[in-house]
């Protein structure tokens, strides 16, 4: 929204009015009023306000449609002026919906529904002049939801996209991933719920395919969620190669895809709250990750993000026990693809003694069986993934690793501000060895690579993190055979049920 | 429970006891986040109170860094702001906190170095007005408060909103070094001049980067009676 600036009058503003039209009570923007007499207040602060009727003979923009159609938008998000935004409204095709609602305990925030009362703050605010407009800090990586400000949605006409999305695709499948792609497809259309349960290294990706483009071309709107902003970034590029017709976009914290018309839409769970009843098929991926299966208010915007008839796909390594009980049972329909695309079995991980390595690392020191793997590792000409339990630890090892090799170390965490480069260069062979923490465990393919986990014992890894780390060794044809260490100081339960997992899974897919 | 202002992290008893006793002189962080700020201590630049350590010798001469010897070779700019103080280097995670802060416009974030600015910097500006830098009112409005106001209002003195900024921010930024020195249209402007007529004034802003701002917002309230002109910033 453009506001045009009454150069250094310093009454630019945003607040709200509630005034007759047509014998309607209708909410305008003090800007947009011209009668001198009003009470301007922020937005929460109007009585609740029956939303207009829809007129069919308005002519309707279809830009803002677009833009707007299946979200929940501040007024800042959309390019539209305000007086077009306001035309809408009084005609019944833009919805003003607070940003905060008040509740009886406290505040709710209507974009990302947070309820927890240290996660609202309140400033004096500029644009409402209130000395305590109240905001949501939950979302504000989104931009800020504060009581002053609206979120928008569109009430008019749904958007109707043109059908002509062949898919680019020619690859083959496996016997596993053909079963698991007939499933999915046959469902688009339904509404209803499906499990694909697949081991690390099974494709995935390639299972989508045939499910996405019949969904489009039935001109359904399609989110493909994940928790984790690198496979955002990874699966963004083979999408469009998939689909070169299809408007694609991609949402992760820190990305600026222009709000747009798009039919594929690619998103970090996080970023999911801006959608409000916009997708006919949602497509979670790793379901079982932190933060989707530990942040309530994330599975509240799944919930949002999905048009009242919707199909539900989880993708998953390693479903949570609820997950694989409801499938048991029959509750949930679930598909099992046991076998890695190239057939071979999944690398079961070999336990290592390695004593106290805390105590070690206090001394300076790394346990003695560790560094007679590092040695071996460094001339293999192979690389390593390292995992360790924390970034302090990281750092240490990191450092202490280096004394004992001549190939080239680095470390990596989730926030490092080179990741890309740093997982760029690892890829493609300038690094050796990378030391990092559980974060990348998902989503990252690296050929000749084989992986070890230092302190296997530490509370932070669980069963399933040990799976998704010991599926990045092996996932390629020429080299199946990744070894996979885990150097511990006494067995953890977590550590010995990945094992039962994977051997587990290994069995079925010779079945 | 105490959360950190910037992460919502809760964090351990220990360090907020600490906190609450007044022990140490932390910011309102995790620890995690805490140990990612830098505060500048030890040997720094008398005049723009940048950390030596942080770079090589040859930039250096005396006292002073090559910068400052600079801005206090040109005749125009000499001796026009005494002295600026920071609290912490501006590195990755101060640049990150301090966007989260501005663009993102989480305000709360600046309560985190409140308490630590004030037991650092009361010292300095014990008599003095504090004067925020401001914004125009186009990024103002964008962004729904000033941080620099924000930061000053945290320091328990009196402030003055006394400046006005009449040049949007956008066209300032885009000039090179050479051309902001040169500067001849100064995007400030005194609004009170009858109220800071023989004052020390101390401006406040969130970072020290080139110095012009606050050389530029100097020389204005100079201009009209102030006695000394100083600042304080966040990040240096
Ligand atoms: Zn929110
Ligand atoms: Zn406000
Ligand atoms: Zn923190
Ligand atoms: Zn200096």
């Amino acid at each position: 929204m453009k506001i045009a600036f009454s150069n250094n009058t310093g009454d630019d503003t945003m607040r709200f009015v509630s005034l007759f039209l047509n014998n309607r009570l209708t909410v305008v923007p003090e800007i947009l009023v011209k009668d001198g007499d009003v009470n301007p207040v922020p937005f929460s602060e109007l009585s609740e306000i029956e939303p207009h009727p829809l007129n069919p003979s308005f002519h309707y923009d279809q830009n803002l449609q677009q833009i707007l159609y299946g979200k929940m938008l501040l007024l800042d998000e959309i390019p539209s002026d305000l007086h077009i935004i306001q035309d809408h409204y009084e005609n019944g095709y833009v919805r003003y919906n607070p940003g905060l609602l008040k509740k009886k305990y406290g505040w709710q925030c209507s974009r990302c529904q947070n309820e927890k009362e240290h996660l609202f703050a309140s400033f004096s605010c500029f644009r409402c002049k209130s000395e305590k407009c109240v905001y949501c800090r939950n979302c504000i990586m989104m931009g800020r939801v504060s009581m002053c400000t609206p979120l928008l949605s569109w009430t008019g006409p749904e958007v109707r996209y043109r059908n002509k999305n062949e898919m680019a695709w020619r690859g083959e499948l496996s016997a596993g991933q053909q079963v698991a792609s007939d499933r999915f497809a046959q469902e688009i259309g339904n509404s209803g719920e499906l499990l694909i349960w697949a081991v690390c290294g099974a494709g995935k990706t390639e299972v989508l395919f045939k499910g996405i483009e019949k969904a489009l071309n039935m001109g359904l709107r399609i989110c493909l969620a994940t928790p984790r902003t690198d496979v955002v970034l990874e699966l963004a590029p083979r999408l469009k190669k998939a689909f070169p017709k299809t408007l694609i976009a991609s949402y992760y914290g820190g990305s600026d895809e222009k709000e747009s018309p798009v039919q594929l839409v690619i998103s970090t769970t996080h970023q999911l709250y801006r959608f409000k009843q916009a997708f006919n098929l949602l497509i979670v991926d790793e379901v079982d990750a932190f933060p989707y299966s530990y942040d309530k208010t994330l599975q509240q915007a799944v919930k949002n993000a999905v048009h009242s008839k919707h199909f539900l796909l989880y993708l998953s390594a390693t479903p949570s026990g609820s997950m694989k009980k409801a499938a048991k049972k029959g509750q949930l329909p679930c598909v099992k693809i046991p076998k890695r695309f190239h057939g071979f079995p999944l690398p079961v991980p070999t336990f290592v003694w390695s004593g106290e390595w805390r105590k070690r690392l206090e001394r300076g020191k790394l346990p003695s069986s560790f560094v007679k793997w590092l040695k071996s590792q460094a001339t293999s000409g192979r690389r390593a993934m390292i995992f360790v339990p924390s970034v302090s630890i990281m750092e240490i090892v990191a450092k202490l690793i280096q004394k004992h090799v001549e190939v080239k170390v680095d470390f990596v965490h989730a926030e490092d501000p080179l990741r890309k480069e740093k997982v760029d260069s690892f890829r493609n062979g300038h690094i050796s060895l990378l030391v990092t923490t559980t974060i990348l465990e998902r989503g990252v393919t690296v050929p000749n690579l084989d992986v070890a986990v230092f302190g296997a014992d530490a509370a932070i890894f669980s069963e399933s993190a040990f799976v998704q780390i010991s599926g990045r060794a092996g996932r390629s044809k020429e080299d199946h055979n990744g070894q996979v260490l885990f150097f511990h100081y006494g067995k953890s339960l977590s550590m010995v049920r990945a094992v039962n997992h994977i051997k587990e899974m290994n069995k079925e897919a010779v079945r | 429970m105490s959360y950190c202002y910037y992460c919502h992290q809760a964090y351990s008893e220990t360090w907020s006891w600490a906190l609450f006793l007044g022990l140490a002189n932390f910011p309102l962080l995790c620890q995690t986040c805490a140990g990612k700020l830098q505060l500048i201590k030890g040997d720094i630049c008398r005049m723009c109170g940048r950390l030596f350590s942080l770079f090589p010798e040859q930039y250096r001469q005396g006292d002073f860094c090559n910068d400052c010897i600079r801005w206090e070779q040109d005749e125009e700019w000499k001796g026009i702001l005494q002295q600026n103080r920071s609290l912490y280097v501006y590195n990755d995670f101060l640049k990150e906190v301090i966007a989260k802060l501005k663009y993102r416009g989480d305000a709360e974030v600046m309560k985190a170095f409140h308490s630590v600015a004030r037991s650092s910097f009361k010292s300095i500006y014990k008599n003095a007005v504090l004067v925020p830098i401001p914004l125009s009112d186009e990024r103002h409005y964008e962004r729904g408060f000033n941080q620099a106001e924000l930061l000053a209002l945290g320091l328990g003195r009196p402030v003055e909103l006394l400046l006005k900024r009449t040049v949007h921010e956008e066209k300032q930024s885009k000039k090179t070094r050479r051309e902001r020195m040169e500067r001849k249209g100064n995007p400030f402007e005194v609004m009170n001049p009858s109220n800071i007529v023989k004052e020390n004034i101390v401006l406040i802003d969130d970072v020290y980067t080139t110095g012009s701002t606050l050389r530029s917002a100097a020389k204005v309230l100079l201009d009209t009676g102030a006695k000394t002109v100083s600042s304080l910033t966040l990040g240096r």
